[in-house]
């Protein structure tokens, strides 16, 4: 359970911001938060599969541009309607520069 | 017993009812929630039908709350029955199989349905789309090779036409307008669509009326204003949807557009509120213009609220209009009401993407228009739609300018 993939250099993300990373075949979005901290969920919204990088992240929410689904990108927990099921999260740490996920 | 135990009854088992039945175990309302509909199925989704589940082998409906979760919820579903009276002095509702529902509070989510082609002619062939068995029906007619005919270049028949094509399916749009999409979607978007549709081999006729319909049980045929005839294998009708409102009507209530409804979603009686497809409502972001939205997030959004006002959380209506549509690649939104515009302004996104900003006469972002391949538009439309919310007059130019982010406006 080592497996730190390195995603993106912090730059790449603006604060209160999100961006889409693909690793094996899998699509993930990470985040930086307005406090300056970065997560990551799975990259797909739980109701309909769409890419949620292409949402809006309002302070710890991330907004599926599709059709509103809500999700609270650090604990990944589903906020309302469409959505009831929860995003997976994934441990997030930066090392000179970039940003690292652990995807398990 | 007090009349505790009466509990809340909800007509309507769409969208808009099933959030509500769910909204009120949300609220942790501990009271009976009796939830009336007259299909078969748990509340579902309604879009896909005329998008996805056009287009899978097997269509299945989206459900929003499976029975089992509705059980879980202690959320009683009484399906396949209608509910066809209202008694307001007890309190009941009386059902097509006898029974009678007595109530504390009642949320009628009776939606909409297709609105009905006013001419002779029409027979088996002629067919509407509203729910899932409809889907289902027109599913078995989107083969390779059919002939399928579209009455109405409004959302639901090009997305359909999409699909049709989708599938193989040779598509003719009739809309009487002089352009697809007349309602709500400005020229400059619906022009877009239409190019779609065409590179996509569907074929649209626009300005022509229809003067006759001979539908034979195999095939129809349409005759046309200016002269032209087509014979269909399938004409799926999607002129619109009126509001379903006989039961609110024979019960008295106030009917405008809709079972009329103030900003909490209250009909003119206080223990009967209406919300979603059905009812028209003071729409507060425009000064309280009364208008009735058949919209998917509209539903969602008044069944949440219904749901809290009939736990007498007095909270008025706030949200703003939004209206999404997907054909072929593209991707449609809408937040606002085009119509309160008086000026636009125009900002590209890259890749043919762009947004309409509409403005008030006093620099009010009344309404933003969207679209673009895939999701290219929804970020920046979601941010107009809070600038709308806020009444915001951001600047012309800093709406145009691709340089400036539309979030640094929200802050101002």
């Amino acid at each position: 359970m080592n497996d730190w993939v390195e995603a993106c250099a912090t730059g790449d993300i603006d604060e209160e911001d999100v961006m889409r990373f693909d690793h094996g075949g899998r699509t993930f979005a990470i985040y930086r938060s307005p406090d300056d901290e970065f997560f990551a969920t799975d990259g797909l919204c739980t109701h309909e599969k769409v890419h949620l990088a292409d949402g809006l992240v309002m302070d710890d929410i991330i907004e599926c541009p599709k059709h509103n689904g809500r999700f609270n990108y650090k604990t990944g927990d589903a906020r309302g309607a469409p959505v009831c099921v929860n995003l997976k999260t994934y441990p997030v740490k930066v090392d000179a520069g970039k940003v690292l996920i652990q995807i398990g | 017993m007090t009349d505790m135990a009466r509990g809340m009854v909800i007509i309507g088992a769409g969208e808009c009812g099933g959030r509500a039945a769910l909204a009120l175990r949300e609220l942790a309302y501990d009271g009976p929630v009796t939830l009336v509909g007259d299909e078969p199925h748990p509340p579902y989704e309604r879009p896909p039908l005329s998008k996805d589940a056009m287009v899978s082998e097997a269509p299945e409906i989206k459900a929003i709350a499976s029975e089992a979760i509705l059980a879980e919820k202690s959320i009683r579903h009484i399906h396949s029955v209608q509910a066809v009276a209202i008694d307001r002095a007890a309190h009941a509702v009386r059902l097509s199989d006898g029974s009678v529902l007595p109530y504390d509070k009642l949320l009628l989510a009776t939606g909409s349905t297709p609105r009905k082609l006013p001419m002779p002619g029409l027979g088996p062939r002629c067919v509407y789309l509203r729910t899932f068995t409809d889907a289902l029906a027109i599913r078995a007619h989107l083969t390779a090779g059919n002939r399928i005919a579209i009455i109405g270049g409004g959302f639901i028949g090009l997305e359909l036409a999409a699909a049709a094509r989708k599938l193989g399916a040779s598509v003719t749009v009739i809309e009487a307008q002089p352009r697809i999409l007349m309602r709500g979607v400005p020229a400059e978007i619906a022009e877009i669509i239409h190019e779609a549709h065409v590179a996509e081999g569907v074929k649209i006729l626009c300005g022509d009326g229809i003067v006759s319909i001979a539908d034979d049980g195999k095939q129809v045929r349409i005759a046309l204003a200016g002269g032209q005839e087509l014979s269909a294998d399938l004409a799926v009708i999607g002129i619109g949807a009126v509001p379903v409102t006989g039961l609110a009507a024979e019960a008295g209530l106030t009917i405008d557009n809709g079972i009329a409804v103030d900003a909490e979603l209250r009909s003119s009686d206080p223990d009967i509120f209406a919300a979603g497809d059905c009812c028209s409502f003071p729409l507060a972001v425009y000064g309280g213009r009364r208008v009735r939205l058949e919209a998917w997030r509209n539903a969602q959004e008044q069944g949440a609220l219904a749901a809290r006002n009939m736990l007498d959380t007095g909270e008025a209506h706030a949200a703003v209009p939004w209206f999404w549509s997907d054909q072929y690649g593209l991707s449609l939104q809408i937040a606002g009401l085009s119509d309160e515009g008086r000026s636009t302004v125009r900002r590209d996104l890259g890749d043919g993407a762009f947004i309409l900003f509409h403005l008030a006469e006093d620099g009010r972002l009344v309404a933003a228009s969207g679209i673009g391949p895939g999701n290219a538009v929804a970020r920046d439309i979601r941010l107009a739609e809070m600038l709308i919310g806020k009444r915001a007059k951001p600047a012309p130019e800093a709406l145009g300018s691709q340089a400036i982010k539309l979030k640094s406006l929200l802050a101002a």
